[in-house]
């Protein structure tokens, strides 16, 4: 155990909350009658389906396609119905392609798999394995799996390194998966490593999860494949991929830089766990662990939700919302997106549900910069907030490209610190959605030209 | 002392001397020709460089007139004196004026659709609400109503009603296209100014779902395309749809038994009217077809 923790620079302490749920162990969502599955749920082209209305199907059956490289499978989380194709709302506040299922009651809803042999499996099929598998990084981004396990032929990947730092306040998701999944994690990691060829992995944890820490080194002592528990100081952004790699190898991954080009492969714990879940016991992604708290919930927990369960029911497992919700997010509060609708389902990239009530959301008001610097000293990237807040509100976009205001992943530190309340990180947000936009139209005027 | 300030003032004068004749020299060997035409065209154009004509900046366009490929009508901004004057000083023709506007294809304000949520606090501007999930209101189509679109507006073309909505300015739209890419939903449309028959929603959802969500919702239930000249409009992914190529086809009849208003005719003064602002309130509207003005039916059905 080392005395003083690893941890990179910068960095803010919000109250963690952390004790409303982690040490509730993850129960099951019983089934519902309806599941809502959006064919958009991760990052990148759009699944394609491959069942009509009225069709049945089996728990775990394949209903959509991968739609490209980018994308993809999406599996039915019960035996049912195909009831309807069409568009429905979207966490995201759009109204998307969805399927919906209705799941059928009187099913025993057993899932028929067997474990799918990896052994003989080359790295082609055992990428397209993966796709099919649907898996997404269960982080929160929803970023296809396989994508990222592909290592392209001019780098190498020397480090597996998972992420169960969960450094969000109030998400205890990760957290539970670790201590009572342990198994599969390090199976996982020993499954992958089998197409990746790494030397070493790292399982990077924040101190504040002392069980997680234990339970997973003493599991680790099992596997044939060196893996360390590295404990982290307990600090936000730690979870950040970018974060957890100058904490453990002291290397900046540089701007515009992957983290393969330094040789590490991040990925969320409980996505490792899916692998093993889907190789050992021909388990597809069709449910994920999701943390429902927040001071407005009856019964915070952990619950392992069907995807496509409609947000409304898992929050009434909980016991419902008291009297003084206010605000619904998705995600920790740091970094999770404001809900205005409890009538979307759970997807993919869903790792909680939180609500709160008016004793932690504020309507402050909003006042000068008065240039003090605090979110210069609380940005992870080291870029200069303060600046980029200023141009922002005149609209400058292009002159925010100076300040790398692409390198800024929004972990929401800057707008944490402010004594002025100035909306930061929101700005930052719609400034990058503007430059893509404007490079969109660039690009398309370049074609047609 | 005195030949150090002599030797000083010499090497001063000779330098200036021969930078004066470098100059002299390279005013003449690289003079490049500009047509005379091209200030005082230039000086006629508005010079408000907003872009509408398809030309980066005024002088740039002015440029494309000199050199024939453009005609003085395509700048939407300029008088039709000050073209007709551009035209005669350019001897060409002024060419067909097309005036467009900026239409905005919601009619969702304040009193029609239903907020699920209050956007507090944040950056206050649309883009910044439409980041969160699609902003407060529950139809993901509809306007936002903070105004990015009046604050782009270098012509005072558009300014916010009390209803939550932008209004256009006919008279001072220039269609330049600037509130087409302030508007995150991407509700705004340049259209010619004859063509008065439009659908002023964008939501893809089904008929009654649309309208519990907002009272002027397109329900997509055809009476309009019934009620039209065959090929006016049709239906689309639950939206009626004008297909303009038809425009001249196009008549206030279409508007007359649409349910909620969705369907609209902009004739003159009338699209500053906004009547269906009353329709929550008082039951329904309907339009006396010969003279175009607006009887309210006070029973609620």
């Amino acid at each position: 155990m080392l005395d003083k923790k690893l941890t990179f620079k910068h960095g803010v302490h919000p109250r963690e909350f952390k004790s409303l749920s982690d040490h509730c162990s993850i129960e099951r969502m019983p089934f519902v009658e309806e599941y809502t599955l959006p064919l958009s749920q991760h990052i990148g082209a759009p699944s394609k389906a491959i069942v009509v209305k009225g069709q049945q199907v089996k728990r775990g059956q394949k209903i959509a396609d991968a739609g490209g490289f980018i994308s993809v499978a999406l599996h039915s989380p019960v035996d049912g119905t195909v009831s309807d194709i069409d568009i429905f709302p979207h966490p995201n506040g759009k109204v998307l392609p969805a399927i919906k299922i209705k799941c059928d009651p009187f099913s025993p809803q057993i899932r028929e798999s067997s474990p799918i042999d990896f052994e003989q499996m080359d790295t082609k099929s055992f990428i397209s394995s993966i796709q099919d598998a649907g898996i997404v990084g269960l982080g929160g981004a929803a970023f296809p799996a396989h994508v990222k396990f592909k290592i392209p032929e001019d780098k190498k990947c020397r480090y597996i390194m998972l992420n169960g730092c969960e450094c969000e306040p109030f998400l205890t998701a990760d957290h539970r998966v670790m201590v009572e999944h342990a198994k599969e994690v390090i199976d996982g990691i020993g499954i992958l490593n089998r197409f990746v060829g790494a030397e070493k992995a790292y399982i990077g944890i924040e101190a504040n999860k002392p069980d997680a820490i234990e339970i997973l080194a003493e599991e680790a002592k099992k596997s044939d494949f060196p893996v360390e528990v590295v404990p982290l100081k307990v600090k936000y952004p730690q979870g950040a991929e970018k974060m957890m790699i100058t904490a453990i190898l002291g290397k900046e991954v540089p701007s515009g830089k992957l983290p393969l080009d330094l040789g590490v492969l991040v990925s969320n714990v409980g996505t490792i766990a899916c692998l093993s879940d889907y190789y050992r016991k021909g388990k597809p992604l069709t449910e994920r662990v999701v943390t429902v708290t927040g001071t407005a919930i009856k019964r915070p927990g952990n619950v392992l939700v069907p995807i496509g369960t409609p947000m409304r029911d898992v929050i009434e497992l909980c016991g419902g919302i008291t009297q003084d919700a206010v605000r619904i997010l998705l995600g920790g509060p740091m970094m999770g997106v404001v809900q205005k609708s409890i009538d979307t389902p759970v997807v993919k990239g869903t790792s909680g549900i939180l609500v709160l009530t008016n004793n932690e959301v504020k309507d402050l008001d909003q006042y000068s910069c008065i240039r003090c610097s605090r979110c210069v000293d609380a940005c992870p990237i080291f870029l200069n907030p303060s600046m980029m807040g200023l141009l922002a509100k005149k609209g400058l976009w292009d002159e925010m490209m100076d300040y790398n205001v692409m390198d800024c992943f929004e972990c929401a530190s800057c707008s944490f610190v402010c004594p002025s309340n100035i909306p930061l990180v929101q700005s930052f947000r719609v400034a990058k959605g503007m430059l893509r936009e404007k490079w969109a139209r660039e690009k398309e005027m370049e074609e047609n030209a | 002392m005195t030949n150090e300030i002599i030797i000083a003032l010499v090497i001063i004068t000779g330098l200036g001397l021969l930078f004066g004749v470098i100059l002299a020299v390279s005013y003449k060997k690289l003079k490049v020709y500009e047509d005379p035409r091209l200030d005082t065209v230039e000086e006629m154009l508005p010079n408000t460089n907003c872009g509408a004509c398809g030309v980066p900046g005024c002088r740039a366009f002015a440029e494309k007139l000199i050199a024939n490929e453009l005609v003085p009508s395509g700048c939407t901004v300029s008088s039709p004196e000050g073209i007709e004057n551009i035209a005669e000083f350019l001897g060409v023709d002024a060419g067909e004026a097309n005036k467009r506007v900026a239409r905005l294809l919601c009619a969702g304000g304040k009193n029609e659709a239903h907020n699920l949520a209050n956007y507090k606090g944040g950056i206050g501007t649309c883009r910044g609400e439409a980041v969160v999930t699609g902003g407060s209101k529950d139809c993901s189509w509809g306007c936002l109503g903070l105004g990015d679109c009046a604050v782009s507006c270098d012509f005072d073309a558009l300014f916010m009603n009390s209803n939550g909505l932008p209004e256009v300015i006919p008279e001072k739209c220039t269609a330049c296209s600037d509130c087409v890419d302030a508007c995150p939903k991407e509700l705004f449309v340049l259209m010619p100014v004859e063509q008065k028959l439009i659908v002023q929603c964008r939501s893809l959802l089904e008929g009654d779902l649309a309208e519990s969500k907002c009272s002027v919702a397109c329900t997509a239930c055809a009476r309009c395309v019934a009620d039209a000249e065959e090929g006016v409009i049709e239906i689309k992914n639950n939206l009626a749809v004008i297909n303009y190529n038809h425009n001249d086809l196009a008549t206030p009849l279409a508007t007359m038994r649409c349910p909620t208003n969705a369907i609209v005719w902009l004739e003159g003064e009338a699209q500053f009217e906004k009547p269906r602002e009353k329709t929550l309130a008082l039951g329904g509207v309907e339009t006396n077809m010969s003279s175009g003005e607006k009887i309210i039916v006070t029973e609620r059905s």
